[in-house]
């Protein structure tokens, strides 16, 4: 039995990349295995967990429920891919560190991923919004008390910088 | 100045690195090794009758397969009994890979290796084992009842049953106490299963090195030292031949405490037998139902207590589901029996348990290991009484509680690590009143009394608990400063998020005089540090935290020595400030750390220029003395153990306001407080997010999380999407308030903290529903479903009651 591998390439980061793998690649396991980009996480392989989240054009996606095929052609973004290009911390980052928002840090990959595309879109979240933004994402640590925390001071390090 | 860093709220020294992608988890690890995979037992409990793997054969990149019969020598051997007790008589552990029969769902039969995880996969898809079904036993009732056993040879499926009795002050017995008591109650108290659950599975990364005959594992667990020692017995290995590093962990929360693992040995034996890197990492299903739960306890409890609520005896006989197997023993149960009496004194007391097996996976301490079931028999003891009485439920526990000037406070019992339980320090009144004004305890009956004009129902619950903390036997502490003057501070035990690298600097730092910069803290490296027990019970701060203080101390006074010969001074006249060693009151006169790191170590040889200050012709000094002196090492490091007599009690008190909805049945907290004492704080922020965590844990398993196993022994729920972990939806703000009552059993004066948010979550809970709907909670976790069905029960029997008094027929 020989499986079929096929070429995906997709923009990683901002950086091309490339492997030839099977058709039923996950996406968290071609970011981790075949790139390397171990940052990703992966809790629990069945999309309720969120420590896989990546950005997927700048959406954020549960790369345990996609094959890598399926992201060919897009733009990924991983946790390796949020500080600025100088490698300085992106503000979500940031705030994670300055609030104490992680204890293992397993579930933080994903969590910053999705708040980056939460603060994107709403860069002045009230309370709610912030309750709904990270509600898809587990962390057995924290309690999510600082995560929220997080969150908010993100928004101000964010309104600081412009 | 650096000696404040100890009590700061710092930020962690192990956060740029975990946001930014850079953790090294042990799957980011062994980029090429093999992956294993494993084919897992289906049946709670049968025979294997045979093993058919020719159809994984032709699976392109399979490796090998492995089961029972291959084993040999020690690895085929049972898993190790890790903590034997006398009352543990029919203690019984599984195999790494099955023998002849299955005992739980999830026991692994048959290894594949493969060139990757999918291919492993597929092979094991395809390795057909055939089963003989034997009756299984499923639930702690059906286990008393014995109609059919887990283990032909332990008779009842009782593995263990544990007495102990203390008697009152007028040395009467607990059932006599209670006899002779003014007022009596008995009750059922239960506690369903629930588990670890981090987020990360275990996972075990293996590397045998054939010229130098040695091994290199990673594991992701809470005892590196303890894993190497089980894998070198098992391998029949030189223990100098073995290392073992836990790198960063994803969360231990108690289940990777369990070892040897099945993995832990499989996984190096076959790494060892191939020449090849192997890594298994588990996936979430494996973890439901191949790793370890807890909690499962059902409770009878008689009580007997005077008019003001006093107890004057109390008689606790429960049960423990200990599942399949009892690698940890019973310490589960015997933390259960022995800190359920917590802040109070409760005349005399008795307790009793019976461990009993099931066809299930094996329990083994999660977070709060025991305690969260004794608190809730205890405080729901309280409940009942002040209800029984009509009282205050705060005065029935105020008129009980152990008091200030009581410590040292004996409670005549033997706890965990097999020494007295005494309580070491406290101000449990204090506690009450912090938490009860947080809470605003004296003024809620109007709140609640409001709301229930407008149609809402509101609730108020209270618990405290003790929690023995930072047990034995001991830890230790490295410190080196290396000559660029850089600290390196390493030890034993494992971290998995609670901030160690950050706490153990701050310790040296303020210990030595250094700024934190330049202190790099290593944990759970068997190359940095050999003998050490692990991180569980509450006791890394503790132990290790004091391990390492004394060895900065020990440091300290070396360097003093060393700098006081080149200062020409006193030792008692210098100081350590920055990292620079001055005389006090004289700035002029200092030395760099670095350089009494350098003339620590008289050298032959120059490497470099710093070097070059210590070798044979550039120090100066009295040439008729050893160049180290007698009794001296050379080097500016040491090596300390702290060893406490016992452990050292942290407590709290913790309070909530629940809504229940009318309709729905739905119970929504609406507040959460929390007071706590854990000794001294070595960093603030990090205490509050170790109770964060505990007490969303705790929500967890009082409103939504168990285990449901069918009749067969079928797990039902064995994924996130049906076993709910609450999500940051369903924990309200945690409102906290520190109390701190040094610890007289340690240098430092600290307390474990780790736990201590999830203790007495169920208890509190269940009050505040109790408060709210008048309807007696005595079994935990309670869902919509529960609390719905227990209305329809309320509402029957009053109408039966109501029915019964109107001389009308029954409802059907
Ligand atoms: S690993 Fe993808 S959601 Fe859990
Ligand atoms: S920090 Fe450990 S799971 Fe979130």
């Amino acid at each position: 039995m020989t499986e079929e591998r096929l070429d995906v390439e997709m923009t990683v980061n901002g950086v091309p990349r490339g492997a030839r793998v099977p058709a039923r690649r996950l996406l968290s396991d071609f970011l981790r295995h075949d790139l390397g980009l171990t940052g990703t996480h992966v809790g629990c392989e069945h999309g309720v967990c969120g420590c896989c989240t990546v950005l997927l054009d700048g959406e954020p996606v549960r790369s345990c429920l996609m094959f890598a095929v399926g992201a060919a052609g897009h733009a990924v973004t991983t946790v390796e891919g949020l500080a600025a290009p100088g490698g300085s911390p992106s503000p979500v980052q940031r705030a994670f560190a300055e609030c104490h928002a992680l204890q293992c840090g397993f579930c933080t990959p994903g969590f910053l991923c999705t708040v980056t595309a939460l603060l994107r879109d709403r860069p002045r979240p009230t309370d709610d919004e912030v309750m709904a933004g990270i509600s898809g994402n587990l962390c057995r640590c924290t309690g999510y008390q600082n995560i929220v925390k997080a969150v908010h001071r993100a928004s101000e390090l964010m309104a600081e910088a412009e | 100045m650096t000696t404040k860093l100890f009590g700061e709220p710092i930020p962690r020294r192990e956060d740029p690195r975990l946001v930014t992608g850079r953790g090294r988890f042990l799957d980011d690890l062994g980029g090429r090794a093999l992956a294993a995979a494993f084919v897992r037992s289906p049946h709670a409990h049968a025979r294997v009758v045979d093993i058919d793997v020719a159809g994984a054969l032709d699976v392109e990149g399979l490796v090998a397969v492995y089961t029972w019969d291959d084993l040999g020598g020690r690895v085929g051997e049972p898993l190790p009994l890790l903590i034997p007790h006398p009352a543990l008589t029919h203690g019984r552990t599984g195999y790494p890979l099955a023998r002849d029969v299955v005992r739980h769902v999830g026991e692994p039969v048959a290894m594949v290796v493969a060139t990757d995880r999918y291919l492993a996969e597929d092979a094991a898809d395809r390795i057909l084992v055939g089963y003989e079904p034997l009756p299984p036993v499923v639930g702690i009732e059906a286990a008393a009842a014995a109609d059919h056993l887990v283990h032909e040879d332990v008779p009842g499926n009782a593995g263990a049953r544990l007495v102990q009795e203390v008697p009152g002050p007028d040395g009467l017995s607990a059932p006599a106490a209670i006899e002779r008591a003014p007022h009596r109650l008995e009750f059922r108290l239960a506690i369903e299963r629930s588990a670890s659950m981090p987020l990360e599975g275990r996972g075990v990364y293996a590397r045998w090195d054939a010229d130098d005959e040695s091994l290199r594992v990673y594991s992701s667990t809470q005892t590196s030292t303890s894993v190497r020692m089980a894998i070198a017995a098992k391998l029949d290995l030189p223990p100098a031949k073995v290392e073992v590093i836990a790198p960063d962990v994803g969360g231990g929360f108690g289940v990777k405490i369990v070892h040897p693992w099945p993995e832990e040995i499989l996984v190096p034996w076959a790494a060892r037998l191939l020449g090849r890197e192997v890594k298994w990492t588990e996936d979430r299903r494996e973890h439901f139902t191949s790793s370890a739960h807890e909690r499962g306890q059902v409770h009878f409890v008689r009580v007997g207590f005077d008019d003001e609520g006093r107890i004057l005896g109390l008689d606790v006989r429960f049960l423990h589901d200990h599942g399949a197997y009892t690698p940890y023993g019973i310490i589960v149960p015997i933390i259960t029996s022995t800190q359920l009496l917590g802040p109070y004194k409760v005349g005399a007391y008795r307790v009793e348990f019976t461990s009993l097996y099931t066809n299930t996976v094996q329990v083994t301490p999660y977070r709060g290991a025991g305690r969260p079931q004794g608190v809730f028999c205890m405080e729901r003891t309280m409940d009942r009484v002040a209800v029984h009485l009509g009282r205050d439920r705060t005065l029935v526990r105020a008129a009980n509680l152990i008091q200030p000037g009581d410590f040292p406070y004996d409670q005549g019992l033997t706890f965990q690590d097999g020494r007295p339980l005494i309580y070491d320090s406290g101000d449990y009144p204090e506690l009450l009143r912090m938490v009860k004004e947080l809470i605003g305890w004296d003024d809620f009956g109007k709140a609640q009394t409001e709301a229930a004009v407008r149609g809402r129902r509101l609730g108020l619950g209270l618990a405290c608990y003790v929690e023995g903390t930072g047990v034995g036997p001991y830890e230790g502490g490295h410190v080196e400063v290396d000559s660029s003057g850089r600290v390196h501070v390493s030890t034993g035990l494992t971290s998995q998020g609670q901030g160690h690298q950050t706490v153990f600097a701050q310790i040296a730092a303020a210990e030595l005089g250094v700024p934190i910069e330049d202190i790099r803290v290593t944990t759970g490296d068997t190359r940095r540090f050999r003998y050490a027990v692990g991180t569980f019970a509450s006791r890394a701060a503790v132990l290790s935290g004091n391990a390492i203080a004394l060895a900065c101390r020990a440091l300290r006074d070396k360097a003093l020595r060393i700098a006081a010969d080149a200062l020409e001074a006193d030792p008692r006249d210098l100081e350590i400030e920055d990292g620079i060693v001055r005389i006090r009151g004289n700035p002029a006169a200092s030395i760099p750390l670095r350089t009494v790191a350098v003339l620590s170590n008289p050298l032959r040889y120059a490497f470099d220029e710093e070097a070059a200050r210590a070798t044979q012709f550039a120090v100066g000094g009295s040439t008729d003395q050893p160049p180290v002196a007698e009794g001296e090492q050379p080097g500016l490091e040491g090596t300390q153990y702290y060893s406490p007599v016992r452990s050292t009690f942290a407590a709290g008190a913790h309070a909530a306001i629940v809504e229940t909805d009318p309709d729905t049945a739905e119970v929504r907290v609406l507040r959460y407080a929390v007071v706590h004492d854990c000794g001294r704080l070595i960093n603030p922020r990090i205490v509050e997010g170790q109770i964060h965590g505990g007490v969303a844990q705790g929500i967890g398993g009082a409103l939504y999380e168990r285990l449901i196993y069918d009749e067969h022994g079928q797990l039902l729920n064995a994924s996130f999407m049906d076993f709910l972990m609450p999500y940051a939806t369903e924990i309200p703000a945690i409102e906290t308030a520190h109390l701190e009552t040094p610890s007289p059993l340690n240098p430092l004066g600290v307390k474990g903290a780790g736990e201590a948010g999830v203790i007495p979550v169920s208890a509190v809970i269940a009050a505040a529903i109790e408060d709210a709907e008048g309807i007696r909670i005595e079994e935990m976790p309670i869902s919509p479903d529960d609390l719905f069905r227990l209305r329809e029960r309320a509402r029957r029997a009053a109408g039966e009651s109501s029915g019964a008094e109107a001389g009308e027929a029954r409802p059907v």
